[in-house]
């Protein structure tokens, strides 16, 4: 007990996630418009209330969730948030695909993946005060739990610790890439949308799997 | 907030609905209701000219789609780039087998999407180049120039692509044609009051009352400098101190020049600030060659103006005169 999980069981990860943007949409929103143009919120939600609609009724495991959730990112949000988060999504898809139980070993497999995939698309580096902040240190974070032989609850609990505080760190950092980074200066002390978005993510998908778990 | 919307969520969808309908004799809609083209596209034996960019900037994109011009647009939310899908979409509608042309403006979003879109392209054997618009001085230092945004000069950069593949240009010569009028482009804009994207229902960022900001993005990026607010012809001052040494532009050269409102600035104090435009370049001994004044580029209801200048070779004086039809811009005896 607590060491995993059946994918066929995991689609509700995915229901979460979308329940999580639902929440969070006028939060998302305000962050993203102190230096940012305020949509982030709307944009994601819009997106997720489409995947809401193609899970719903449907028969799927989490991975085949998580390709549904991508592709509908790619194909219907746009922006920069549609090709990143739908990449990061149809990434964690393939590399479970062929997992009939969700370990810790899955999980680091697609934590890196998904970071593999933004790294393909985007040019940030940590300390740009991206997302790349928050998924950075959580893929580090579940690699080394791995290593010293974490089991599946473990590893999410080190994942949403360091996704937290890389999250958190974006408050302090003054944007280097994306349409924020014209402000120089003038966007340090607020949070980064899009680490938050990740961080909020990560976590509620971390918090889902242990539940399946029985942990 | 105080506007002609339904619901706030759906203004893209419902202004598409309602601008094909009034523009039949230009726009098609196409099977993606996020990609519109020209009614003849794709044009036999001609390359495709595709742009693409977030909504609120009227009449840029789809204002460009039309004879000489545009063939495809992709639509994305106001003030937020198209999905990979639609560029996709719209490299399809304009491909006539002679290759694509994406002359489109540097903002990470379309990028990303116009990169994943290319590499869909790639599979069908539709082969795609790009010219990225990085005409707005203020957003980055002349020597990071790759870093700055496209904005009024991306219309240009379509006028002179849209010509070159007209007149049977190759995909290689379009490119060059739309790339050298870019690197002869430079935009600067001031703003005088910020925007309100309807889902947003606010002002997404604020300019006090007696204040304008030099140098604003089309979207509210900030500017260079927020100073109290001046006449227009200090404005126009302001303008040309920006854009002219940048490239530079010196005595002798002749040059289009294209003020564009951001949306809520009375047309008629357009050709206020434009009349000192004019006046200071004659002073310097830089010819207008062509003028154009009016709504070109907008950013929703902001209140502010932009100038773009574009120093002319022979090439692009040909180019720029050539006739063309479309809702932004109709030239000629089409």
């Amino acid at each position: 007990m607590g060491d995993s999980f059946r994918n066929i069981d995991g689609k509700v990860i995915v229901e979460r996630l979308i329940a999580t943007i639902h929440e969070n949409r006028a939060y998302l929103s305000e962050i993203d418009g102190a230096i940012g143009d305020g949509d982030h919120g709307i944009n994601m939600d819009k997106g997720f209330t489409l995947v809401e609609k193609e899970l719903h009724g449907r028969e799927m495991n989490m991975s085949e969730a998580f390709k549904t959730l991508g592709r509908t990112l790619v194909d219907e949000i746009g922006g920069s948030m549609g090709p990143l988060y739908g990449v990061f999504f149809k990434r964690m898809a393939r590399a479970s695909k062929e997992a009939d139980e969700v370990t810790a070993e899955t999980l680091e497999a697609m934590i890196g993946a998904a970071y593999e995939g933004i790294q393909s698309l985007g040019e940030a580096n940590v300390g740009d005060k991206t997302l790349v902040d928050t998924l950075a240190p959580a893929v580090a974070a579940v690699r080394d739990a791995r290593a010293n032989g974490a089991a599946l609850g473990g590893a999410v609990d080190a994942m949403i610790d360091a996704a937290e505080t890389g999250w958190k760190s974006t408050e302090d950092l003054v944007a280097r890439v994306g349409r924020s980074s014209r402000l120089g200066e003038r966007s340090r002390g607020v949070l980064d949308a899009g680490a938050t978005s990740c961080y909020l993510l990560l976590k509620s998908m971390g918090e889902t799997m242990k539940e399946l778990t029985g942990a | 907030m105080q506007r002609i919307i339904n619901n706030p969520d759906h203004v893209v969808e419902d202004y598409l609905k309602g601008y094909v309908k009034a523009h039949p004799d230009i726009i098609a809609p196409t099977a993606n209701p996020r990609v519109l083209k020209y009614v003849n596209a794709p044009v036999d034996g001609k390359v495709g000219i595709v742009t693409g960019g977030g909504s609120g900037h009227k009449p840029a994109f789809s204002g460009y789609i039309g004879k000489n011009l545009v063939d495809a647009v992709a639509v994305g939310e106001v003030f937020s780039s198209p999905t990979a899908k639609a560029f996709y979409d719209a490299m399809k509608a304009a491909d006539s087998r002679h290759g694509v042309a994406v002359l489109y403006g540097n903002y990470a979003g379309d990028v990303m999407n116009v990169k994943m879109a290319m590499e869909d392209a790639e599979d069908d054997d539709i082969i795609v180049k790009t010219v990225l618009a990085n005409d707005d001085v203020p957003s980055a230092p002349k020597d990071q120039r790759a870093k700055r945004r496209g904005v009024a000069g991306e219309i240009l950069m379509w006028k002179v692509g849209g010509a070159k593949a007209a007149l049977g240009g190759s995909l290689d010569e379009v490119i060059a044609a739309a790339q050298k009028a870019m690197d002869n482009t430079r935009s600067v804009g001031i703003g005088l009051t910020p925007c309100t994207i309807p889902a947003v229902g606010k002002p997404n960022f604020t300019i006090e009352p007696g204040k304008m900001e030099v140098g604003i993005g089309h979207h509210g990026e900030p500017g260079i400098s927020v100073q109290d607010l001046r006449s227009a012809d200090e404005m126009a001052e302001m303008s040309l101190d920006i854009v002219l040494p940048d490239l530079p532009f010196s005595s002798g050269d002749e040059v289009v020049v294209l003020v564009s409102g951001l949306g809520a600035t009375p047309v008629m104090e357009l050709y206020i600030y434009y009349n000192r435009i004019a006046e200071i370049l004659g002073d310097k001994n830089i010819l207008v060659y062509r003028p154009y004044v009016g709504n070109y580029f907008t950013s929703l209801e902001m209140m502010g103006v932009t100038l773009t200048v574009m120093k002319l070779d022979e090439e692009l004086k040909e180019l720029v005169d050539l006739d063309c039809y479309s809702m932004g811009i109709k030239q000629g005896s089409v």
